[in-house]
């Protein structure tokens, strides 16, 4: 696999996501940060100091492994212990600040144990507090959560995102999950197709994505091609309309697609004010916090989400484009 | 699971279900190769136990009887210092072996599958190359006309061509080379299986490679490096063409002299007395191989369950 | 590792393995009978002889026989008990997997004595079939271990589903079972066969000389007289099993028939 024109500036003390779909390249990115893999070229810089070539063991780096690998044949104090124990740590310092770092993941209770006793989540833990135990300058945690049910993982992220404020190290965390990434990242880094495809924080990321691809993996989203018809207006499909956000818009006359969040979309059983456009209901979901309408225009499904517009399967509607938040994609 | 509804319908088992009823289809199937390994593999052996007892009779093969001095001569001080003698030279060569399988292997198993395929086909026709061609090959490779001496002297290193064959040197290098492809493929299954990431961990927490491997990977394979060594160790100490072509008398080891009472000097009761020492010693040292490797190896141990 | 450090292993180990059969195919291409090395010229003349002279062709017809047949009795024994033990639960099943690996756990000078003292005592010392048997049995371990690392490969829920479509136990091994390990099969055949074809101290205590196979008539000729034909025949069975281990590599997935994991 083959990563190509990645340059990034990861700010220090912040928590930083990769996130894209698997075999993206964020795992590849990494571990060529971690050092367990080189780079065919390019530079990898910590501050001022050129790590491109140093071995993984003289980085610096604390690691959580997707499998946590913890060393199954070592108590948990001895998992936790270990660097400090390949450093030449005399015994009862090292074991104390084990037990330190136990405290610090909320598991004072665990050091005896062998890792096959501890859950999913208390490995996760564990391994949090080895990989910390160093004090690294770089905190890289691989797929963490993944492996970890829905309930935990929500619980964990807040830990996560604690945990990191507290010690205020620069953290990386590689995720295939867009929504983990939006809920704990200062700065997130979209990967697909083994290259960066947008970096920004969060809420950026989710109004302004630049392309189809970041459009299409944050969040869900209806796409609708259309045609520039005056600087920063488009028709779609017969309609005009305003594009605020998003990519430069290219000289008028020429096609592209725009992005519409369902929850920017409306549903309204008789023609609207505004630009919208005509379609059928072919499904509505109650999901409780929201209603969802999939509306049939022309030969495309769109997703509406908002509250309840009483419109059932097979009504004629008029889905309303919004006023803002219709973004221009590039290509 | 347990919570739902269904799973409190008792005694329905499911797991179970699977296995019973079969009928006679599983005691069908047993039956060649239950007679096949019964015939073929445990009745020789018994007989074996059996013959060391019979007696020789000098125009057939022997006669059943019950004598002991069969196993007082497998027992004399000739045939005790022959089975030192082997079982010295398999625990050398099984050592040597291990010292180059068990670093090969793990480096082997991290390399991408496709880049293994070809090092696991030399390793596979190297452990089924004959005996007989091993010793024919290395009596070559060690000879005074077509051996590296002959290179050596070409190159310049060496004087005059020499014949490092008939001699100890001799046997522990094809020992060794029949005893590597084996320990390869036996160690293989583990070392693959070892998750990548461990030692990948290690080094993230600043274990220099070798520490790494000493640390962590060796705690975790010294099992099937143990089982390992007594495969191998029974393996070579039960090789004949090897001490017999490349070895002098002072190399000839038991199955040397168990071939050569049973063939040769015909003498089948003796044969099987010197088999049963054999067979013996070698599963004693074997168990005490696999036993040392269980146990653990001394390593820094961690006070981590003191408390 | 460094990468230096697993390179010089490696060339090490390559090294180790190949520098005798280099040594005895430069010996094979002598055009006189000597055994120089490097050769006096390059001559084929050795590798003519393995095929036309009595004396080695009829060995390696014999030894081809006797491998075939031993790799048919290996497989038959270890595809009903590998299968039983996965599918079923019996309890002798286990004791007769352990007989089945014995074998290996054994000197083989052993094995080969008993099966001596066996044929001797059934009167049948001498005859063709008897190395046949012995060595079926005695090389039995190999299918058995691929056809135990086959099995654990398959996924259960695949037999499971098969059943809920309707198949019943024969039909479940026909259909999904057999196809999934017939890879695992052949290749235990394989490994059989090339071992049985170069065995030599079973061959020769059954046989011995009554039906001489290839590694006997070998040691013959190290003992009372060595010629350029025994490293053309050296060369002639390496090259076999390299060709047949590469086949298997290409067919199969030979890090996963040797024992290592689905993923990847």
């Amino acid at each position: 696999m083959a990563l190509a024109d990645v340059d990034l500036r990861i700010p220090g003390g912040s928590l930083v996501c990769f996130v894209g779909p698997s075999g993206c390249g964020k795992t590849t990115l990494l571990r060529i940060i971690a050092g367990l893999e080189t780079p065919t070229s390019g530079h990898l810089l910590l501050g001022e100091r050129d790590l491109t070539r140093v071995p993984v063991h003289r980085r610096d780096v604390g690691m959580v492994f997707q499998s946590y690998a913890l060393f199954p044949h070592l108590s948990v104090a001895e998992n936790v212990a270990y660097g400090l124990r390949i450093r030449g740590v005399a015994k009862r310092e090292r074991l104390a600040r084990a037990f330190e770092l136990l405290a610090l993941v909320q598991l004072p209770d665990v050091a005896t144990k062998r890792v096959s006793q501890l859950s999913g989540g208390m490995r996760q833990r564990v391994a949090m507090a080895r990989a910390l135990a160093l004090d690294p300058a770089l905190f890289l945690l691989d797929e963490p959560l993944s492996a970890l049910d829905a309930k935990l993982r929500e619980g964990m992220q807040v830990e996560l995102r604690r945990l990191q404020r507290r010690v205020g190290i620069t953290t990386i965390i590689v995720t295939h999950d867009q929504e983990e990434a939006m809920a704990m990242a200062d700065l997130v880094v979209v990967m697909g197709d083994n290259r960066v495809q947008q970096v920004g924080p969060p809420l950026d990321i989710y109004r302004r994505p630049v392309n189809r691809f970041v459009a299409n993996f944050v969040g869900r989203n209806n796409f609708l091609p259309a045609r520039v018809v005056a600087p920063g207006t488009v028709e779609v499909a017969g309609v005009r309309a305003e594009v605020v956000e998003g990519a430069d818009l290219p000289s008028v006359g020429s096609e592209l697609t725009v992005a519409a969040r369902p929850e920017a979309l409306n549903v309204y059983p008789t023609a609207p004010a505004g630009p919208a456009l005509r379609g059928t209901v072919t499904m509505v979901r109650d999901l409780g916090w929201t209603v969802e309408t999939r509306v049939r225009v022309g030969d495309q499904e769109l997703v509406v989400s908002g509250a309840n517009v009483a419109v059932a399967d097979g009504d004629e509607v008029w889905v309303a484009l919004p006023t803002s938040g219709l973004v221009a994609l590039n290509a | 699971m347990s919570t739902r509804p269904a799973a409190s319908l008792a005694p329905m088992d499911t797991g179970a279900s699977d296995h019973r009823g079969d009928g006679p289809w599983p005691h069908a199937l047993l039956a060649w190769p239950t007679l096949a390994l019964t015939l073929l593999f445990v009745v020789p052996l018994g007989i074996i136990a059996a013959l060391g007892f019979f007696r020789r009779i000098q125009a057939g093969f022997f006669e059943v009887a019950f004598v002991t001095d069969n196993y007082a001569r497998a027992l004399d001080a000739f045939h005790l210092e022959r089975l030192a003698v082997s079982v010295v030279l398999a625990l050398v060569a099984t050592l040597a072996t291990l010292v180059v399988a068990v670093p090969f292997t793990f480096l082997l198993t991290r390399r991408p599958r496709a880049r293994q395929v070809p090092y696991l086909v030399l390793v596979l026709a190297s452990l089924s190359l004959s005996e007989v061609i091993v010793a024919f090959a290395w009596s070559l490779l060690l000879s005074r006309t077509s051996g590296i001496s002959n290179l050596l002297v070409s190159l310049g290193l060496m004087d005059a061509a020499a014949s490092w064959s008939p001699g100890l040197w001799a046997v522990l290098l094809a020992y060794v080379f029949i005893a590597l492809p084996l320990a390869i493929l036996s160690l293989y299954p583990t070392f693959s299986r070892l998750d990548q990431e461990l030692p990948e961990a290690a080094g993230t927490m600043g274990a220099a490679p070798l520490v790494g491997f000493v640390t962590v990977v060796l705690p975790l394979v010294q099992r099937a490096v143990a089982a390992t060594g007594a495969l191998v160790f029974i393996f070579v100490l039960g090789a004949y063409v090897i001490p017999q072509t490349l070895g002098r008398p002072a190399q000839w080891t038991i199955p040397v002299h168990i071939t050569d009472q049973a063939i040769m000097k015909n003498h089948l009761p003796l044969a099987a007395s010197l088999a049963i020492v054999l067979l013996v010693a070698s599963s004693l040292i074997a168990l005490a191989i696999v036993a040392i490797g269980s146990g653990r190896l001394p390593r820094i141990a961690l006070p981590g369950r003191a408390r | 590792m460094n990468v230096w450090l697993r390179r010089a292993m490696f060339a090490l180990v390559v090294a180790y393995l190949l520098a005798p059969l280099l040594v005895v195919a430069g010996v094979s291409l002598n055009p006189r009978q000597v055994l120089f090395f490097p050769p006096e010229g390059v001559s084929l003349r050795w590798y003519g002889t393995a095929f036309t002279d009595p004396g080695w062709y009829r060995p390696a017809v014999n030894s081809l026989i006797v491998a075939t047949f031993a790799a048919l009795i290996a497989v038959s024994i270890a595809l009903p008990l590998s299968y039983v033990l996965w599918r079923y639960r019996v309890g002798y099943a286990k004791v007769v997997m352990a007989l089945g690996l014995a074998p290996f756990a054994l000197p083989p000078v052993i094995t080969a004595l008993g099966a001596l003292a066996l044929w001797i005592v059934l009167q049948s010392y001498g005859r063709p079939y008897t190395v046949v048997f012995s060595h079926g049995v005695f090389l039995t371990t190999l299918p058995l271990a691929t056809l135990t690392v086959g099995l654990q490969n398959l996924n259960p829920q695949l037999v499971e589903a098969a059943r809920t479509m309707g198949a019943t136990g024969s039909t479940v091994f026909r259909t999904i079972v057999f196809p999934y390990v017939r890879p695992y099969l052949l290749a235990g055949f394989v490994f059989a066969f090339v071992l049985s074809l170069n065995e030599y101290i079973i061959a020769y205590m059954t046989v011995g000389f009554t039906f001489e196979t290839l590694p006997v008539k070998i040691f013959a000729s190290l003992r009372y007289g060595y010629s350029p034909v025994m490293a053309s025949i050296s060369v002639l069975f390496f090259a076999f099993a390299v060709l047949v281990f590469s086949l298997v590599g290409r067919m199969g997935d030979l890090p996963r028939l040797l024992g290592a994991d689905e993923r990847e």
